[in-house]
């Protein structure tokens, strides 16, 4: 049975998100033959229709609208609603970003429907969705069946393979109408170096009490930077305040599953291991031969991290200019 | 000044977590106040303290909940609300009884945790706020009211968004809003003689439509195991050097 | 019969053991090392109310019994005991005296403040000749028209170097013995008031004790606790009001102790296996099981009597002697399990088993406790 999926598809600092392609590629799946529709918001939008259209949506709908070009809840709702009902979606996607976490909920709840929020699988069983999603952050799973009514769900990034499917699209230009936004956006404030966002990031450093201060953080970040990576936090480091709690991992915090993360005097309490025992790959360094980091660790050095992490670094620094 | 705080009883964040015939094993474990719940509850704790409010906290779920009520009002909240549902319900379920049980009450902001550590889901507080018609602000950091409008940052992924909204809305609490109090002693026991009101679903006004859940957990299961990775040996710069090349051949991550 | 803590009880167990792990633990090490409580302990302790635990709620403490009482002391025994000290002394005989032998005027003037934790309360009964000898006082108080003028001087009381206010225990008449005894309320601030250094003491890190001196030292007449001669009956009746506390502190301490010692026996592997599978490893946690139990159902009932305003003077002091007893025993038998690293100090074993040793001294030795008991037994036999 065919299905009618739609995707909203996120722009970030003048790019299109990486979760946004696993969303198309997920939609194509369970739309089994159906259309997939997607929908790009504000102005400029348009120069993103070829790249959407790789991913094998059949129709882009363009909301080249001024009020969307900052997020609001309220705009963003009033827009995807109508979209919804525009284009009769049955499936709703999009990422389980800080805008899909806003407006998913809230969409869904307009429509009087349910939505399975940060799933890391999608399937068809016998024409059914089934979408897979984390529980108590990852230390156990659930599968979610809809009964009635759309389907929405967000897509936690970097959980979905991507796969090419180039389409020729038809654009469709919607005017949506948008009143009474009842939040004002006064100012952004930038608080993340480097650009690379935490739950987007293929390799995360990460620090821990033995970090032992503010300061300790700097060879992490070093290394962060020639990985490409982002640097993050256990819960004990962002107690000591050796680190903002936006950088925090943990069942409270972030839940992360980038290809490679890196735990550094991380003695991996089962609060912090629930935010990252996804990872692919899990490298534990730790004085603590007996710390239970090790136990999920891929890898393993028992050793200082203040001695480790810097020749980690230049060896990489190594093998990577000469790739 | 009236404020309603969302909460939700969970595991403790410590606990392993078990299954039993698909069901999660409640044995032995310890239920908390949802941390960001907590909060919640101590933003409206200090907005009380510094410009008076009376504060409501509301709960939906099993009976042993009632101790997260506790926890609240032994940290200066007013009066305590428990549904009482032992079965399962889905988001937009709880959300229709939450409206059900506020019915006729009016509040001036809306407290809830950006989400439960158990379900992880985040949509009761932000669902609530459609059904009570009044805008959200999730991940809020900070929250400073001025008269009839607030000024509130929000963590979007890191970064910071500052947003002016009139009352009334609902927000949603992030990590760094605030340092939870404990509950002090004389708190506790100033707290056992707190109203605390009891809803059975029969009580409140929902219509079939409001109780049939949308969707269904249909499985759940535990990750499969991990295998004990590979401790490496020799000295330090043999291990550095041995890790990198494991990272690129074996494990091809990098 | 009911052996059960109540709902409330149980909760506020529940919230100050959460307190206690969270926040004084991790930092145990550091009390230990530095001897002296992190000044954010400090406050957060004051701030959720735990010097505030004997003070009536008329007076802005909790006013909680005895059997509450003790559920908090036995989990602020789970950690560090010198903190526990500075809180238990302060709460215990520190605050006491005032809260049952003040006037209502000494009452709204001290109480108040003691049970926000901004003045600190001490007991000052023992002098370099008056230990358990404890009528044997030399140091003396003579009326001078409002105000008494004491003379003399006091050794290890415990809290002295942070201590407001102390309840001082000095002789009168002299012809009267024990009944020329008479308490008062001095304040730091008092002329001729002044402590000395801290000693250095083998366990109880971050509490300390010193002597303190009265040369001239001015105490108003209205600052005589109860009546004059009724010193040191007053001071027993601290004493006995506290033992089922100090009992409960050590109840909470050897919990903590036989936690670790099954941690420890459950990892750590000798011939191939966890020495848990000793027997005499089993047979050690067991004797350690029923010591605790013991003292946890004597501890919990002794506090039952006191809320029942019953007599406890023997099962007070019984209960004082069962806690150091079993601590001590707890102790020793923790550190033989752990073996080696019972014995160093990056570990807590090494502290708990140090601090065990003065709950034999403190508040009346083991041996006065005995006496006391026996009097009783006199008193109920023959």
């Amino acid at each position: 049975m065919s299905k009618k999926v739609l995707v909203f598809v996120e722009s970030k600092d003048g790019k299109l998100r990486n979760v946004s392609f696993e969303a198309l590629t997920v939609a194509k799946q369970l739309a089994g033959g159906g259309e997939v529709i997607a929908a790009l918001f504000g102005t400029g939008a348009t120069e993103f229709v070829q790249e959407v259209s790789q991913y094998g949506s059949n129709k882009v709908y363009v909301l080249e609208d001024e009020v969307l070009v900052t997020y609001t809840t309220d705009g963003y709702t009033q827009a995807l609603c109508q979209v919804i009902e525009d284009v009769q979606a049955e499936v709703i996607l999009m990422g389980h970003t800080a805008i899909g976490k806003d407006v998913a909920p809230r969409v869904a709840a307009r429509f009087g429907a349910g939505l399975a929020s940060d799933c890391i699988g999608a399937d068809l069983e016998n024409g059914d969705i089934v979408f897979t999603r984390p529980i108590y952050a990852g230390k156990a799973f659930q599968k979610k069946v809809f009964n009635q009514g759309k389907v929405f769900a967000t897509l936690r990034p970097n959980n979905f393979e991507l796969k090419e499917n180039p389409v020729q699209a038809e654009v469709v230009s919607f005017q949506p109408v948008i009143k009474d936004l009842r939040t004002i956006v006064k100012e952004i404030v930038r608080k993340t170096t480097g650009g690379v966002d935490l739950s987007e990031a293929k390799v995360i450093i990460s620090g821990g009490r033995g970090v032992k201060s503010k300061d300790g953080f700097q060879p992490l970040q070093e290394l962060a930077e020639v990985l490409g990576g982002a640097v993050g936090a256990s819960r004990g480091a962002c107690d000591a305040d050796f680190c903002d709690y936006a950088l925090q991992i943990g069942q409270t915090g972030k839940v992360v599953t980038p290809d490679l993360y890196i735990a550094c005097g991380i003695s991996g309490a089962i609060q912090h291991l629930a935010g990252m025992s996804n990872s692919k790959v899990i490298v534990a360094i730790n004085k603590d031969p007996e710390a239970p980091i090790f136990q999920v660790a891929d890898y393993g050095i028992v050793g200082d991290l203040f001695e480790v992490v810097p020749l980690l670094t230049e060896e990489f620094k190594k093998v990577l200019v000469l790739s | 000044m009236n404020i309603l705080v969302l909460v939700k009883q969970t595991f403790d964040t410590e606990e392993k977590i078990v299954i039993q015939n698909g069901q999660i094993s409640e044995e032995n474990v310890e239920f908390i106040l949802n941390p960001y719940d907590e909060y919640a509850v101590e933003e409206a704790v200090k907005i009380k303290e510094d410009s008076g409010a009376g504060i409501t906290v509301l709960t939906v779920g099993p009976n042993r909940s009632e101790s997260v009520l506790r926890t609240a009002l032994a940290m200066g909240a007013d009066k305590g609300v428990i549904v009482e549902l032992e079965e399962q319900a889905d988001e937009y379920a709880i959300a229709k009884i939450i409206k059900a049980a506020i019915k006729g009450q009016e509040y001036d902001l809306v407290l809830g945790g950006n989400m439960a550590v158990d379900s992880g889901s985040g949509q009761v507080s932000i669902r609530v706020a459609e059904e009570l018609g009044i805008p959200q602000v999730a991940t809020i950091t900070k929250l400073s009211l001025e008269g009839s409008k607030a000024i509130v940052e929000r963590d979007i992924e890191g970064d910071v968004e500052v947003i002016e909204v009139n009352l009334p809305f609902l927000a949603t609490a992030q990590q760094g809003l605030n340092e939870p109090r404990y509950p002090s002693l004389p708190g506790i026991m100033k707290a056992k003689k707190k109203p605390l009101e009891r809803f059975t679903l029969e009580d409140l006004e929902l219509s079939e439509d409001d109780l049939a859940t949308r969707t269904t957990v249909q499985d759940q299961y535990l990750p499969p195991k991990k295998q004990a990775g590979k401790v490496l040996e020799g000295e330090i710069g043999q291990q550095v050097h041995d890790l990198v090349n494991l990272l690129r051949s074996e494990a091809k991550v990098v | 019969m009911n052996f059960q803590l109540s709902e409330d009880i149980k909760f506020l167990k529940q919230s100050i053991r959460d307190f206690v792990d969270s926040e004084v633990d991790p930092l145990a090490m550091e009390i230990e090392e530095k001897d002296e409580i992190p000044e954010k302990i400090m406050k957060m302790s004051k701030e959720i109310g735990l010097f505030g635990l004997s003070i009536p709620e008329e007076y802005g403490g909790t006013g909680i019994g005895m059997v509450g009482k003790c559920a908090i002391y036995e989990e602020l025994g789970r950690t560090h005991n010198g903190y526990t000290t500075v809180i238990g002394a302060h709460t215990g005989i520190g605050s006491v005296g005032i809260v049952e032998m003040g006037n209502e005027e000494q009452k709204r003037k001290y109480l108040p403040a003691m049970a926000r934790g901004e003045m600190i309360g001490a007991f000052a009964l023992t002098e370099p000749s008056a230990g358990s000898h404890a009528t044997n006082l030399k140091t003396t108080a003579v009326r001078k028209g409002d105000k008494y003028i004491l003379n003399g001087s006091k050794h290890y009381i415990t809290n002295a170097p942070i201590a407001d206010v102390f309840t001082v225990m000095a002789v009168t008449d002299p012809s009267k013995g024990a009944k020329g005894i008479t308490s008062f309320i001095v304040e730091k601030d008092f002329p001729g008031f002044t402590v000395g250094k801290n000693e250095k003491k083998m366990g109880l890190h971050g509490s300390h004790s010193a002597e303190i001196f009265f040369e001239d030292c001015e105490v108003p007449v209205e600052n005589v606790l109860g009546r004059e001669g009724q010193g040191y009956v007053n001071a027993l009746k601290i004493l006995a009001n506290g033992r089922a506390g100090l009992a409960a502190r050590n109840l909470g301490s050897c919990d903590k102790l036989l936690e670790m010692s099954i941690q420890h026996a459950n990892t750590r592997i000798q011939f191939g296996k966890p020495i848990f599978e000793q027997q005499i490893i089993q047979h050690y946690l067991a004797d350690m099981a029923v010591d605790i139990e013991a003292l946890r159902s004597m501890t919990y009932r002794v506090a039952w009597m006191v809320d029942q305003e019953m007599k406890v003077i023997k099962e007070a002091a019984m209960v004082k002697l069962l806690g150091s007893e079993v601590y001590n025993r707890v102790a020793d038998k923790a550190v033989q399990i752990h073996g080696g690293i019972g014995y160093i100090a990056e570990y807590p074993v090494e502290r708990f088993y140090r601090d065990a040793r003065i709950t034999k001294i403190y508040e009346g030795t083991s041996e006065i406790q005995k006496n006391i008991i026996a009097s009783q037994l006199k008193r109920e036999y023959l």
